[in-house]
């Protein structure tokens, strides 16, 4: 379901260009659950970014869902960010404005559904990550573990094809990360393909399959 | 996303910084109220000028010096204007069949004394007949007369305001007053008229016109105030009087006779000018205005750089983005505009209550487009700032701290 061939990225700085990925290939069926480990700077992020169409290659193909990516416009890559993927960041990045269930609505109010209609479902969501007593609290109101799972329902709402999660438990201690952890699980064995960038071997080891980054090419597991 | 959420979100974005959307929104609250403010005082002026020579009848000409050009524009210094004078005023009442009367009129500025009290105030020479031609009435004792200006007599007649400040309650009838260095009789005091564009036309004294002639020491008149027999009579005495007149000046036509009908097109076409300018001067403080909207919208962009990030991650389009931007800073303008509407009603209603020499007038038109105005100046200063937020790459507002 995500094909990439030999995918280069390039960053264009003040002191030349600096090519971080440097020709990566890789395959991921639906419904795996996935590792990406490799050391800081090794091109994680990068990598996960383009996958969540987020970001372009610079060089390269990308296949997702036989769609090719490289081809799509911005506003056609925000319409396959909103219906086939769901991102799970480090930094939780919840509007800090917005409620939780505000959060969690989001994808759907960009995919056009209605006022009721997105309540409902955001309600349904927050239930399914044990939340549903929170759904008015701000942001702020709520620990990392909650305002992560808040991100994590906002990221499943919209059924989307991948997860991907960015060093999800980084910012928390081991036994809410272990508990963000088993959810993945949980969305997973109901049949959610997951991308998970960490650096933490416990927690990659929890995976199925465990792809290494190093130096910007694939250093084991891409295939 | 639908309408109702577009504006929800915007509101509720608003809402969050309350004081800062508020010190925004006045900059376009009192841009619109000052466009509505100061069109309702020259509308206002309008239609207290245009009533004030509705008042005068149709039968009035007036004889001015200078040519006035066709469309109404006076010519002002270009040349030298030949006067009209007094000699003149008496040959049109005599030779020109078609005229009732013609007042020989003098304006001028003099001290007025009496008992150590003083006042500065408009000197006016005038004949009997003009107090009827002008529709103004007596208080008490009488107007000049016939007999007053053909003896030169030194007598006057005073406006309300002249015999309060410097009278007071005394009975002022046969009391003698200093104009100038000549000592005048009190006749009589005008019925009050109270105040016109902030002009206090109580603050007058008439005096016969061959005194006024002696006291500026001038023949040289403001203007000849003529009531012709019948409206219906009205071009052909201007024939008459531009004939009789065009003589008198070596073939030269270097005055201008107005009726009602083009002394309301003149004062129109001047009013005209006069509301525009303040207009002009409202819609700069409304600019003004737009340009805080940008200002603020363009830190609240920045401000909420990563929330564009996250937006586009979950599927925001670019002009999901542009228009969520753009409704912050409609929803600003369009309500500084209520507001603004608001204030402008309030205050020219308020001076008009206050102060009678300000009656103000408020047009719907102009508040109409001063309104429509602050919702397009909301669009005109939102589109950059909003447009700018929409091109946010995901990536790089996502990694704003
Ligand atoms: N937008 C960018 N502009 C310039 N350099 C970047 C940008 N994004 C990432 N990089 C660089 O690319 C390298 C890889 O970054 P990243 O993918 O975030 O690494 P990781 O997630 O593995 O720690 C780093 O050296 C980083 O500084
Ligand atoms: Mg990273």
């Amino acid at each position: 379901m995500v094909i990439l061939s030999d995918i280069t990225k390039s960053y264009i700085l003040p002191g030349g260009e600096v090519e971080v990925l440097k020709g990566i290939s890789l395959e991921i069926k639906r419904g795996e659950f996935i590792s990406i480990m490799g050391t800081s700077g090794s091109g994680k992020s990068t990598l996960l970014n383009l996958i969540g169409c987020l970001d372009r290659p610079t060089s390269g193909k990308y296949l997702l869902d036989s769609i090719a990516i490289n081809t799509l416009s911005g506003n056609e890559l925000a319409e396959i960010r909103n219906k086939k993927i769901g991102f799970v960041f480090q930094s939780f990045n919840l509007i800090p404005r917005l409620s939780a269930i505000k959060n969690v609505e989001l994808p759907l109010l960009y995919a056009g559904i209605l006022t009721g209609e997105r309540r409902d479902k955001a309600y349904e969501f927050l239930k399914k990550v044990g939340l549903s007593e929170r759904g008015e609290h701000m942001p702020s109101e709520l620990s990392g573990g909650e305002q992560q799972r808040v991100a994590i329902a906002r990221a499943l709402i919209n059924n989307p094809a991948i997860i991907l999660a960015d060093e999800p438990t980084g910012n928390l201690d081991s036994k809410t990360g272990q508990e963000i952890i088993d959810i993945f699980k949980a969305i997973h064995r109901e049949g959610s393909t997951i991308i998970m960038v960490t650096h933490e071997k416990y927690i990659a080891e929890q995976a199925e399959r465990i792809i290494t980054i190093k130096d910007g090419v694939c250093f084991g597991g891409c295939y | 996303m639908d309408a109702i959420e577009t504006i929800r979100v915007a509101k509720d974005s608003l809402f969050v910084n309350k004081l800062r959307s508020v010190l925004t929104m006045l900059g376009i609250i009192i841009g619109v109220g000052a466009v509505i403010l100061l069109v309702s005082i020259g509308e206002g002026a309008r239609k207290e000028i245009y009533k004030e020579l509705g008042e005068l009848g149709s039968n009035i000409l007036v004889v001015v010096p200078g040519k006035t050009s066709k469309e109404g524009g006076m010519h002002m210094g270009t040349s030298v204007v030949r006067k009209i004078t007094y000699d003149e005023a008496k040959f049109i009442e005599k030779r020109a069949k078609n005229i009732l009367h013609a007042v020989p009129v003098i304006v001028g500025t003099s001290w007025i004394k009496y008992k150590g009290k003083s006042r500065d105030t408009y000197i006016v020479g005038v004949t009997e007949p003009y107090f009827e031609i002008r529709n103004l009435k007596m208080g008490i004792g009488r107007g000049i007369s016939t007999s007053d200006v053909d003896s030169h007599l030194k007598v006057c007649v005073l406006g309300r305001t002249v015999r309060k400040e410097i009278m007071g309650d005394a009975n002022p009838l046969g009391a003698v007053v200093s104009i100038g260095d000549a000592k005048y009789r009190v006749i009589g005091i005008m019925a009050q008229k109270g105040m016109a564009l902030g002009f206090d036309i109580d603050d007058v004294v008439f005096i016969p016109t061959t005194s006024s002639m002696e006291l500026f020491d001038t023949d040289r008149l403001f203007n000849i105030t003529l009531k012709v027999r019948s409206t219906e009579l009205v071009d052909r005495a201007k024939k008459e009087i531009k004939e009789i007149l065009i003589k008198r000046h070596a073939n030269k036509e270097d005055f201008t006779i107005l009726s009602q009908d083009e002394m309301i097109a003149v004062m129109g076409k001047i009013l005209n000018i006069m509301t525009a300018v303040l207009a002009g001067i409202a819609t700069i403080s409304l600019i003004v205005g737009g340009i805080g909207i940008m200002n603020i919208m363009l830190v609240s962009v920045r401000e909420r750089t990563r929330e564009i990030g996250i937006r586009k991650a979950v599927g925001a389009k670019n002009r999901d983005i542009l228009i969520q931007f753009l409704a912050e800073s409609i929803i600003l303008s369009v309500a500084g505009g209520i507001g603004g509407v608001v204030l402008g009603v309030a205050l020219s209603t308020g001076l008009k209550q206050l102060f009678d020499f300000l009656p103000t007038h408020i047009t719907w038109w102009s508040v109409a487009i001063a309104f429509a105005f602050s919702a397009l100046i909301g669009i005109f200063f939102g589109v950059y700032p909003a447009r700018k937020a929409s091109l946010y790459d995901p990536i790089v507002a996502l990694r704003y701290e």
